[in-house]
């Protein structure tokens, strides 16, 4: 249970944290952190697997892939407009009709989620965390949608290189047409 | 002993923070990792359900949403880079006419 609270508070604090932050760069390693202590949730759920997952493929594949574009940029900070002086959460108008949207959003979950009765404390038997029946699953029932992921991955693969390749000419070949 | 409401309820606060960073943020990126904070609460509901029910399918769910998270990520910062080449800006805002 502490150490439920004690990940839960930290995924919390470090997502808060990303989302208030100015320079792209703090925020990238912040949710290192955040996914950090999710893994450790993942643990506590009895599922090792997706533990070292979380760790191995999202802070170590994704956010530095993350990182690579924020340095490749170089634009690490935000207020380059003139309406950009203030704060995100200290602006007046629209973009504080998105906070108070989200925040509605986060107590209708606490609502709806609380207010089921007959919670029967902790899970009762066991949980799977063997790799060898993940697997086994993954190639037999799930077999399918695991060779469409390779499609998948060919697909994005092929985009980002052709979106992001530089013409000859100077343009992007985003743009054919011009 | 946290329960399965305890997981789902930290859920739930991990994706209205999301929510919130893609409504309220304007940096293209920032928003992406929003993206990627709701993405991972969804993966905790999914793992903790898949332990409520003593199945394996909630982690292999989770390996399908964190292909599909990679993916994302690389056309979504192809996408970026190839924006701030023509406008010199991560501002949402700026990006507002289809063609230019």
């Amino acid at each position: 249970m502490t150490l439920f609270y004690l990940f839960g508070a930290v995924a919390v604090i470090a997502s808060l944290l990303v989302i208030s932050q100015r320079n792209p760069i703090h925020s990238v390693l912040l949710l290192i952190a955040s996914f950090g202590a999710l893994s450790g949730l993942y643990v506590l759920l009895e599922a090792p697997f997706v533990a070292v997952t979380q760790i191995i493929v999202y802070a170590g594949a994704i956010m530095v892939l993350f990182l690579f574009v924020v340095m490749l940029l170089n634009a690490p900070h935000e207020e380059t407009e003139h309406d950009e002086r203030l704060h995100a959460f200290r602006r007046p108008g629209p973009l504080r009709f998105g906070a108070v949207l989200a925040v509605a959003l986060g107590v209708e979950l606490w609502w709806a989620l609380t207010r089921s009765g007959g919670d029967t404390g902790g899970f009762s038997g066991p949980g799977v965390s063997s790799v060898r029946l993940i697997g086994k699953s993954l190639f037999t029932e799930y077999a399918f949608p695991f060779e469409v992921t390779s499609i998948l991955i060919l697909v994005a693969m092929v985009g980002a290189v052709v979106l992001a390749k530089r013409d000859p000419q100077g343009g992007t070949s985003a743009r054919p047409g011009a | 002993v946290p329960t399965l409401n305890d997981y789902l309820i930290l859920s739930a606060i991990l994706f209205a923070i999301g929510s919130a960073g893609v409504l309220v943020r304007r940096n293209i990126i920032t928003i992406l990792l929003s993206v990627e904070i709701m993405l991972n609460a969804v993966n905790l509901s999914f793992v903790a359900f898949g332990r409520a029910f003593g199945t394996a399918d909630g982690q292999i769910i989770v390996f399908f949403v964190m292909t599909v998270a990679a993916a994302e990520a690389a056309v979504g910062l192809a996408i970026v880079i190839g924006l701030f080449r023509h406008r010199e800006s991560l501002n949402p805002a700026t990006f507002t006419s289809l063609k230019w």
